[in-house]
């Protein structure tokens, strides 16, 4: 598996590390309920198909980066740093 | 207190020559840390130019030239080797004295690239790769920092405590590329 870091470029999976979905873009405020913060904490979709999640380029630049793949497929559909990627 | 002695990263393991390829340790002189600061980084780029007379180094390149480098160093931060920096630049970036703590290593010679090719799962061809570029990447299992600096040279930075597994991952490559003849 090849990921485009979009700093160094493509790049091999071996200098990436997962960290999981990408739901941790979208933190909820801290008076959003309890349903919201449920939500946030523990409860994730499994998708057959296109998937975003965070990877953090730890054997290169050092930037966290939002992967959108799919599950099925393996194909990488975009990569952006999660500095600019809220969703 | 005692005198202390000083000593080098890679003191009592280099030079070292294998085949066509030699290994030798770099004395970098004052190295830092510059982290630009929000949408400063084109202040910053000209008070390095003011100051030390190189550009703030652009993602994968290296500006400056030997003695006095800035090296890309990854998200949001490059390596200012040689000289002790001026005060200018805390203005628009952090600044972090980092002196003494990389292992700094060239790398020469005819087919040091196929001695990298070994280890470095990033393409460094001259085709690609060429004088001034640079990358963040993966020597063997160690994060490294590697930079084109001459035809057939290559600067190679790990941290200090890394010195003597990266002196032992390149000999072996080294090793292994001179027996292939």
């Amino acid at each position: 598996m090849r990921i485009t870091c979009p700093y160094c470029g493509e790049r091999d999976r071996r200098e990436f590390y997962y960290r999981g979905a990408a739901t941790d873009l979208d933190r909820p405020a801290p008076d959003a309920g309890e349903e919201a913060w449920e939500n946030f904490v523990f409860l994730r979709e499994n998708p057959a198909g296109v998937t975003r999640d965070l990877w953090y380029h730890e054997g290169g630049c050092g930037a966290w980066v939002v992967v959108t793949r799919n599950t099925v497929t393996h194909e990488v559909l975009e990569t952006r740093l999660a500095s600019e990627a809220r969703s | 207190m005692d005198k202390l002695i000083a000593k080098n990263p890679c003191e009592g393991l280099l030079p070292l020559t294998i085949g066509s390829v030699t290994l030798t340790e770099e004395e970098p002189g004052v190295m830092t840390a510059l982290a630009p600061y929000k949408g400063k980084e084109k202040d910053l780029s000209a008070a390095l130019k003011a100051a030390h007379g190189m550009a703030y180094p652009a993602p994968n390149r290296a500006t400056g030239k030997a003695g006095s480098r800035a090296v890309w160093f990854g998200h949001g931060q490059a390596m200012l080797m040689g000289p002790a920096p001026d005060a200018s630049l805390a203005e628009h970036a952090t600044v972090v004295d980092q002196s003494d703590a990389w292992a700094v290593v060239w790398i020469e010679g005819e087919g040091v690239e196929d001695v990298l090719a070994r280890l470095v799962p990033v393409d460094l061809r001259p085709a690609h790769f060429k004088r001034g570029h640079t990358v963040r990447s993966l020597l063997f299992h160690m994060t490294a920092s590697i930079t084109r600096v001459g035809d057939r040279a290559f600067q190679i930075m790990v941290f200090r405590s890394m010195a003597e597994t990266l002196v032992h991952d390149l000999k072996t490559a080294m090793e292994g590329v001179a027996a292939r003849g």
